[in-house]
């Protein structure tokens, strides 16, 4: 009967978490739609979320590139096919790779950031101090957040995908004497720019989960610090989880085989 | 209870409102009248659930059972959009200010004023400043919460419920942890807004020489009702035990330690 409850329990609380962010969404949008934007606090927010953030996405996926090329280059230049490895790390990165790591990053730290910051506010009613000055927590705190993210995210990705490919190619170049020129052909021929342009739309996606997911843990927050630890967890591993959940299904649709 | 303000107009009533935080039973069917114009002093042990009394007439927690109205109007089962525009008429200034730690003093002021209003930056400037300097905190508008005393962030947050001129104030401990002067002050000003148009005043409070100082009526929560109400006079002088341990701050009597 306990594992009943315990799974009623989970079930329920699944759809209710899953049910309230949906709600943020929707009023988010809606505040998105009236044009009630807060332009200085989001731009504000686009520095704190999207701008400082581009050191570590840039260090994450230069590695990535890197790694990828030093992997592939010599078993292509092994197998006679290295015109090929800028395709292969090019297709790669801007298809999956720089969109779904620039996310996961972001999730780390600007989801993390975004939760534990409402959070904080929850539990020392300034959300509620909010409400009862007439303001709405959705549109003074959550929106800003939330257009942030989609407009920085996608600028973040493509200095990831611009890195990571141009890091591959000088691993490339050092390791396996694959040509600059031959690895930026490759890639340009593997990678219509359309594939480049999902990559960033799938890159928006990932901005709305975080910003949604780090907004409502936050917002959800009960009892004091130890609360506010456990909603930026659950953010956290939250929007990861989804990242790539999406980023499966995105691809599934965006790129047919 | 209704004796004393059947010739009165009231501004807000609870009626036979029940509250139950999990499984713990706050209120049960309890009723209390605001009148208006008149400043209602709500006192009781701590934890008696005298601060959710402040939250349900503004909407920030909705009654398990019962009505709340203001005017005529049950706001009980209304949605959050509809409060919004409701608690825009109901200043609120909490227990532990809950200021917002990321914008100056001056900014927590002029917040409300700044998002909710067409008025000119110069003409906040001024109605912020006069406000603040009414605080005894004018020369202290650029500085953060953090970097000021308790007495002072306190302060500002009653500055902050009253800067725009609401009908209602409710005040949650508005002098607890004040020295004297600053009391003196704070309770001068309560009284001052009692004279302002429709200047209707609820106090949780356990100061009791504030209390007698500006009430025009005093309501005793025990154990989730009201079980005695009526003027400073009819307080002192009530016959019920409960009420005159409470104000002896006698050990010896019925309310249990």
């Amino acid at each position: 009967m306990s594992v009943l409850e315990e799974l009623g329990r989970e079930t329920t609380g699944f759809f209710s978490y899953a049910g309230g962010a949906a709600m943020l969404l929707a009023d988010s949008v809606q505040f998105v739609g009236k044009l009630r934007i807060r332009v200085q606090e989001t731009i504000s927010q686009a520095y704190l979320l999207g701008v400082q953030s581009w050191g570590i996405v840039l260090l994450t996926s230069l590695c990535t590139g890197m790694v990828f090329s030093l992997e592939s280059a010599n078993q292509a230049v092994a197998y006679g096919v290295s015109n090929l490895v800028g395709g292969a790390v090019a297709f790669t990165m801007a298809r999956e790779l720089g969109p779904m790591l620039s996310a996961v990053v972001v999730a780390g730290r600007s989801g993390a950031a975004i939760s534990a910051e409402i959070g904080s506010m929850v539990v020392t009613e300034q959300i509620e101090a909010l409400q009862s000055l007439g303001l709405s927590p959705v549109r003074m705190l959550v929106v800003p957040r939330l257009i942030a993210l989609i407009v920085m995210l996608p600028l973040l990705t493509v200095i990831a995908d611009i890195v990571s490919i141009m890091g591959g190619a000088y691993i490339a170049n050092v390791t396996a004497h694959v040509s600059l020129e031959s690895f930026l052909n490759s890639a340009r021929a593997s990678l219509p720019i359309i594939d480049l342009l999902k990559g960033l739309l799938k890159s928006v996606v990932f901005a709305v989960i975080i910003a949604i997911i780090g907004s409502y843990s936050g917002l959800q927050t009960r009892g004091g610090a130890a609360g506010v630890g456990k909603s930026t967890t659950s953010a956290v591993v939250i929007a990861i989880i989804l990242i790539f959940i999406s980023n499966f299904a995105m691809s599934y649709i965006l790129f047919p085989q | 209870m209704t004796a004393a303000t059947t010739e009165r107009k009231l501004y807000a009533r609870l009626e036979e409102v029940s509250v139950r935080y999990g499984p713990k039973v706050v209120m049960q069917n309890l009723s209390l009248d605001v009148v208006e114009g008149a400043i209602t002093c709500i006192i009781g042990l701590s934890g008696a659930g005298k601060s959710t009394i402040l939250r349900l007439l503004n909407g920030l927690r909705k009654p398990d059972a019962g009505r709340v109205l203001l005017g005529d109007r049950d706001i009980s089962a209304l949605p959050e959009r509809e409060l919004i525009g409701i608690r825009e008429k109901i200043g609120f200034s909490f227990q532990f200010a809950a200021l917002f730690d990321s914008l100056s003093l001056f900014d927590n002021v002029a917040l409300p004023l700044q998002e909710r209003t067409a008025m000119s930056k110069a003409k906040i400037r001024d109605v912020v400043a006069e406000t603040l300097e009414s605080v005894g905190l004018g020369n202290v508008m650029d500085r953060f919460p953090a970097e000021l005393s308790g007495g002072m962030v306190k302060r500002a947050g009653f500055a902050r419920a009253v800067v725009a001129n609401p009908e209602c104030v409710l005040y949650d401990e508005p002098t607890t942890g004040l020295d004297p002067i600053i009391t003196h002050v704070l309770t001068d000003l309560i009284i001052r807004l009692r004279a302002r148009l429709n200047g209707t005043a609820v106090v949780v409070s356990h100061d009791l020489q504030s209390i007698f100082m500006m009430a025009d009526y005093v309501a005793m929560l025990f154990e989730g009702a009201i079980i005695a109400y009526g003027t400073v006079d009819e307080i002192k002088q009530s016959l019920n035990p409960i009420v005159q341990q409470f104000l002896q701050g006698s050990e010896v009597g019925p309310i249990p330690i």
